[in-house]
């Protein structure tokens, strides 16, 4: 299929990763590699209760420790509560993060929370020390689910905030005076009632761990300047100061963070994690360099996790193939903190009533519950993957039950071009050409006929999954993304931005629309890969699949001014030409029409800095740019798999996700993208999934052996294709990726094994035990 | 607590090294070697981020003492790349293949793909899932990875003489390796 | 750095056995794999190590004069499966070690530890209960040799005494001879895994290939210890192989169930065990027939 697309000099193209040969060669610092030696180091005392206050703590025997250098308990710090999710201020007090958590925390909510820190001389001694912390506790009884949470005699988390635990009840319909049980009726009077197909069903998505390689490290300091200065691990550089700024009750300017390299983040690093208490931590040592490298165990139970969703769900159809109405109402445990609060849960809603037409209507609700669990926040694609495993489980259960092909319900019945949802606008519409060609690579209709009414151990089985998926967080949230550029004395350019390289390829694709944009060649893009507050301008940070849009547009808008000032500057030293007449290509001044080269940029760039022409003109350009669009990607996922019955074992015969993106700015870095966006959707769909107890509220599988995070032989090789067409609203017409491959495979695989079972599996993960208790159920093995 | 002298090859060189009894080879690579590209990521054996080649071995540093290492063979990524900063074919693929993500899993993957290298053996992209199946990587679904451990194979068999057949790569790219190999060399000009 | 008493680096088995006599804090170090972690973990923490990791008498494989094949316990995983001797005669033993946790894992630990440490998910164990393997124990008051099947005690228990080292495993001739055997181990992922459950089994067919001669089934995680069971091998023993079909590899899967004592726990449920204990028993002994050269039609 062809369509317009934006392929330019650098822009569409592959480029080696600008960090790459850094990262091969092990030169590429993270945070803890920077920690200065003599750095102490710190520990977090975790509450082994789920539920309950902390009644005294006894800290003597710990600070008898040798080595110790000072013990702080949740008595000892400021009394503010303050937001940890990387979202960008409001100031509409309604719409803000909740304040709901000290640094260390005597009202326990979770098991696993903060109550105490150990700062000492090595780990050794800490940890020492910390386990000769007396802790007493007052206990409450300990309720882990949201629909606990919701009982009236659940003791409510923040009574502050809340009277119960109920931090957001919403319901998005397709129209205010939307009943479900109103619809039927007039579904029945409209099309008979033995022409409707109805499911009514449970789904339940399971709580996740990001699981990124690099511990969520911090090390802070008090700087000669005054300044508190964390280097962190964190995706949010500019929130992350806020945060600290709030928890510390400080002045924003006193307080710094640095972000080298990081080692993922995948929504776990957009949130203040320990950086505030690292940076009070450091206050009261006298602010010597304090450096807090929490465990993998702490990683999992005490930073954040995926929502866990309960949900029950309805819909129907007709018997030839029309879906009519949905209800959703959906029970989502947000565990002992708010972090990122009702957002989530609102953008599972959305995508729910969105992602199909809904002739006869749609209600979406959802109760968003404080429970007794690891703080769920934001992770990759943020509450959809959730929302399509509503959606398109419910899709192919109603097409199962009624006898109907789900490829062409979903031709029929789902988004179409235009859709508008408030600011959100499906301008370039991919999402059929997407399903088409997935359609085509799996030979759906062959493998269809082929797979039905098998017997046996081994069956086979087709399955897709559809979805949309905002770019940025426009309207919701500001977008904003601040930008500058330097001309160096050589004609080469240091590109300083806001936004942040988290291992997704960002630093590479701005260099690119950089150097697209500005006539210099992408080898001499310098770009500042370490995000500091105190240097860097101001952008929110890496979430919500928005910088390559909101940061490549502001690149864009720099750009285009950097370029005027260089030829602002030519005529300077060419006054026979007109700045309209002249353009920069492959770093030279070029006449447009000729492409003549009438000035090498080294030439421009060192007399525009060293000729004593009183204009003082050391070339740079600076542009921070709003966003106020916010346009839909697509795509989908198909698969054939094949299932062992007795060992309940799925093995992925052929897997192909298929993305409507936009211009792909950098296919080989977007594919690569893609396949782990496809990897963890696996994890989520066969083996990944935290226990908590629920009698303790303890996490059972705090460690990568019992938390299963796919390995490489449980990889198969991924299919990649782009429906690559340039949307109107970005600088180079590029919509989200970065969230989205994590979204549909998991589904497509669930469907699949509707496919070759027949059994509507509506648990994740669909673990070999869950598949073998339903397999017997059914009486199949 | 006790500290004894132990001494090693590390990257080439010999040291010694005044190492507490209690100490990881992780602690003493990243703490006194100031090697910190053999990453901290789950300090019990399961991720891998801390491989190091010992007696061209890969084994995860993180629970192995320092006080073995006596007289032995240690190679982190530092001490891949030669004087003039010239990369292994294991690196330049790595790169080539977009097999390098947030990078923090890297190393390791890096120092295992050389023993596979070094094993001169023909192997299976199976072969290879198997054996890379103790260092974990978040980022990239693994593909590139083990695309880039075949060809790296590749140029090693080519040397041997052996045929040896690599999965395409960037079969969906409208690019070809050529170009990308011209990439390439530009990019490691650029350092 | 690991909160550790204090360390030494054994010369030899008596040394080690001296060292250990001197504090009861101390424990034996091997290759690291589980102890380290246990000391991380606060299991082991604080405690004393003697490390056997640099005694070359604890290491290697070889067959003995009498045909006994002896394997020292500090030999690591990747040796064991790429031994010769091991290959040749305990095939099953080299395949069911190559399935530890990941080839790091299989590089550092050994095969002693794995026995040692008492785990029912130890991958070892229920291989190397199936060829009865003899365990040789040095001592304070001596050696000893104690069979595989006295060897447990309970979950993470053996009878080994804090003092004694391991200085042998021995698989007499007749347990290993014109045998042959399968593992599976069964997790969840297909690497970095801990067992949800492994069965191993070893089947000796007659000259003509007609009738299983012996069996042994064993299992690990299908009881509270690694061990084999005989109800499955006494059901299986002396059967035709034309004789076996789907309803007698049901039964036997059955028989073999009833020798087993699968739990609820979080990591499977006692319905999932119970069915991989059966489905399991039917694979590796079908595969293990195949291995002996028998041919049977289900």
């Amino acid at each position: 299929m062809e369509y317009d697309k934006f392929i330019g000099k650098y822009v569409g193209r592959t480029e080696l990763r600008v960090d790459a040969y850094g990262k091969v060669t092990g030169r590429a610092k993270y945070s803890a590699d920077l920690a200065p030696k003599d750095s102490y180091v710190a520990k977090v005392l975790h509450s082994t209760i789920g539920n309950g206050e902390v009644v005294s703590i006894d800290i003597e025997e710990a600070k008898k420790v040798d080595g110790v250098v000072g013990v702080f308990t949740c008595f000892d710090v400021p009394d503010i509560e303050f937001p940890t999710a990387g979202h960008p201020y409001s100031l509409d007090p309604g719409h803000r993060d909740l304040c709901d958590r000290h640094l260390l925390n005597k009202r326990v909510r979770y098991y696993g929370d903060d109550i105490a820190a150990v700062v000492a001389l090595d780990e050794v001694a800490a940890t020492k020390a910390l386990k000769k912390i007396k802790v007493e506790y007052k206990e409450y009884p300990v309720f882990t689910t949201a629909r606990e949470g919701l009982d009236k005699n659940a003791t409510p988390l923040h009574p502050n905030l809340f009277k119960d635990n109920v931090i957001a009840h919403i319901d998005f319909k397709t129209d205010k005076d939307f009943d479900y049980d109103k619809a039927m009726e007039e579904a029945k009077k409209q099309y008979g009632a033995e022409n409707l197909v109805e499911i009514v069903k449970n789904v339940k998505t399971p709580l996740i761990s990001h699981s990124h390689l690099e511990l969520p490290v911090s090390y802070a300091y008090v700087d000669t300047n005054g300044k508190i200065t964390v280097v962190a691990s964190t995706q949010i550089p500019h929130i992350v100061r806020r945060c600290v700024a709030h928890a510390l009750g400080v002045p924003m300017g006193k307080v710094r963070i640095i972000k080298p390299y990081i080692g993922g983040g995948f929504g776990n690093k957009q949130d203040a994690l320990y950086e505030p208490l690292n940076a009070w931590l450091t206050t009261k040592v006298n602010g010597h360099p304090v450096l807090l490298e929490i465990s993998r165990e702490e990683t999992i139970v005490s930073t954040r996790t995926r929502h866990r969703m309960d949900a029950d769900i309805k819909g129907v159809c007709t018997k030839d193939g029309k879906l009519l109405f949905r209800k959703i109402t959906n029970y989502v445990a947000n565990g002992g903190y708010a972090s990122h609060g009702n957002s989530i849960t609102a953008k599972c809603a959305g995508i729910f009533k969105n992602l199909y037409k809904n002739p006869m209507g749609c209600s979406s609700e959802a109760y968003t519950v404080y429970t007794n669990s690891p703080t769920s926040g934001a992770m990759r694609a943020y509450g959809v993957p959730q929302s399509v495993s509503f959606a398109e489980t419910l899709a192919d259960d109603l097409c199962f039950k009624a006898g109907l092909d789900p490829y062409k319900f979903r031709m029929d019945n789902i988004v179409e071009e235009g859709f508008k949802d408030g600011g959100n606008v499906f301008y370039t519409y991919g999402l059929k050409d997407a399903m088409k060609i997935g359609h085509d690579h799996i030979k759906w209709e062959e493998k269809r006929e082929k797979y039905k009414n098998q017997t046996g151990n081994i069956r086979r089985g087709v399955g897709m999954c559809c979805f949309m998926y905002q770019t940025a967080v426009w309207p919701i949230s500001l977008e904003v993304s601040g930008v500058r550029m330097i001309l160096n004395q050589d004609g080469s350019m240091q590109l300083q931005i806001g936004a942040t390289e988290i291992g997704q390829g960002a630093d590479t694709v701005f260099s690119q629309i950089a150097a697209e944009t500005t006539g210099i060649t992408f080898d001499k893009v310098y770009i500042m890969s370490t995000q500091d507050t105190d240097l860097t301008p101001y952008d929110s940070g890496a979430y919500g699949s928005r910088q390559s849009y909101v940061c490549g547009n502001a690149i864009h808008k720099c750009g285009q001014i950097f370029k005027k000032n260089i030829l602002e500057y030519a005529i300077h030293m060419k006054p026979e030409y007109k700045v309209e007449d002249l353009d920069v290509d492959n770093n030279n001044v070029i006449i447009k029409k000729s492409g003549e080269v009438i000035l090498t940029m080294a030439e421009l760039a060192t007399n525009a800095i060293y000729e004593k022409d009183g204009l003082n003109n050391h070339i740079h350009a600076e542009a921070s740019i709003e966003t106020t669009t916010n346009t839909f990607a697509s795509g989908c996922c198909f698969v054939d798999i094949e299932i062992d019955m007795k060992l309940g074992l799925i093995t992925i015969k052929d897997i192909i996700n298929v993305h409507d993106s936009g211009t792909i700015l950098n296919p080989a870095l977007a594919i690569a993208q893609v396949h782990g966006g496809m990897s963890m959707s696996l994890g989520y769909a066969m083996s990944e999934e935290l226990l908590v107890d629920e009698k303790t509220g303890r996490v059972l599988n705090d460690n990568w052996l019992d938390y299963k995070i796919p390995t490489a032989m449980d990889s198969p090789d991924f299919h990649v294709e782009f429906v690559n067409m340039k949307d109107p609203t970005g600088g180079y017409g590029n919509k989200a990726l970065g969230e989205p491959p994590a979204v549909p495979p998991a589904v497509a695989v669930r469907n699949a094994v509707l496919n070759a079972t027949g059994c509507m599996m509506n648990e994740f993960p669909m673990t070999s035990q869950r598949l073998v208790a339903e397999f017997k159920k059914q009486g199949l093995i | 607590m006790a500290k004894h002298f132990v001494k090693m090859n590390v990257n080439g060189k010999d040291v010694e090294v005044a190492v507490d009894d209690r100490e990881s080879l992780l602690d003493t690579l990243r703490n006194q070697l100031n090697l910190t590209s053999v990453k901290k990521g789950c300090e019990v054996g399961e991720c891998g981020a801390c491989s190091v080649l010992l007696e061209g071995r890969c084994l995860d540093s993180c629970i192995y003492l320092s006080m073995w290492a006596e007289g032995k063979h240690i190679i982190t990524v530092e001490g891949l790349t030669d004087e003039n900063g010239e990369l292994t074919d294991v690196q330049k693929e790595f790169i080539k293949q977009a097999a390098v993500q947030c990078g923090f899993c890297t190393p390791g993957f890096i120092l295992k793909a050389v023993e596979l290298v070094g094993d001169n053996k023909p192997y299976s992209r199976e072969e290879i899932k198997r054996l890379i199946s103790g260092n974990l990587c978040r980022c990239t679904g693994y593909m590139n990875i083990v695309t880039a451990i075949e060809h790296a194979i590749a140029h090693n068999m080519k040397k041997l003489g052996i045929d040896y057949k690599v999965s395409s790569g960037f079969s969906s790219l409208e690019e070809k390796e050529d170009s990308l190999e011209e990439k390439a060399k530009e990019l490691y000009k650029k350092y | 750095m690991f909160d550790m008493k204090w360390f030494h680096e054994a010369s030899s088995v008596d040394d080690a056995i001296e060292w250990l006599k001197k504090d009861e804090d101390a424990e034996i170090i091997s290759g690291g794999t589980d102890v380290l972690i246990w000391m991380r973990e606060g299991k082991y923490a604080g405690k004393a190590l003697v490390s056997i990791h640099n005694i070359p008498e604890l290491k290697g494989i070889s067959l003995e004069q009498n045909g006994d094949i002896v394997i020292r316990p500090a030999t690591n995983f990747y040796n064991i499966t790429h031994n010769d001797i091991i290959q040749k005669y305990m095939k099953s033993l080299g395949e069911a070690v190559d399935m530890v946790g990941g080839p790091q894992t299989r590089w550092a630990g050994t095969i002693g530890g794995n026995i040692c440490n008492g785990a029912t998910s130890a991958e070892s164990a229920s291989t190397m209960s199936a060829f009865d393997a003899n365990i040789e124990l040095k001592g304070p008051n001596g050696i000893r040799v104690v069979p595989i099947s006295n060897w447990y005690l309970g979950p993470g228990k053996t009878v080994k005494d804090r003092c004694e080292v391991v200085t042998k495993f021995i698989i007499p001739k007749s347990n290993y001879e014109n045998f042959y055997g399968y593992y599976i181990k069964y997790g969840k992922r297909k690497a970095m895994e801990i067992t949800t459950l492994g069965c191993s089994c070893l089947v000796k067919l007659d000259d003509k290939k007609t009738k299983i001669e012996d069996i042994k089934l064993a299992y690990g995680v299908a009881n509270p210890i690694p061990k084999r069971v005989v109800e499955g091998e006494n059901f299986a023993k002396g059967k035709m192989l034309k004789d076996i079909d789907e309803q007698f590899l049901k039964e036997y899967s059955e028989a073999a169930l009833s020798g087993t004592n699968p739990r609820d726990s979080w990591r499977a449920s006692k319905d999932f065990r119970i069915q991989l204990i059966k489905e399991l028993a039917i694979r590796t002994l079908k595969e293990s027939i195949s291995r002996a050269g028998g041919k049977i039609n289900g």
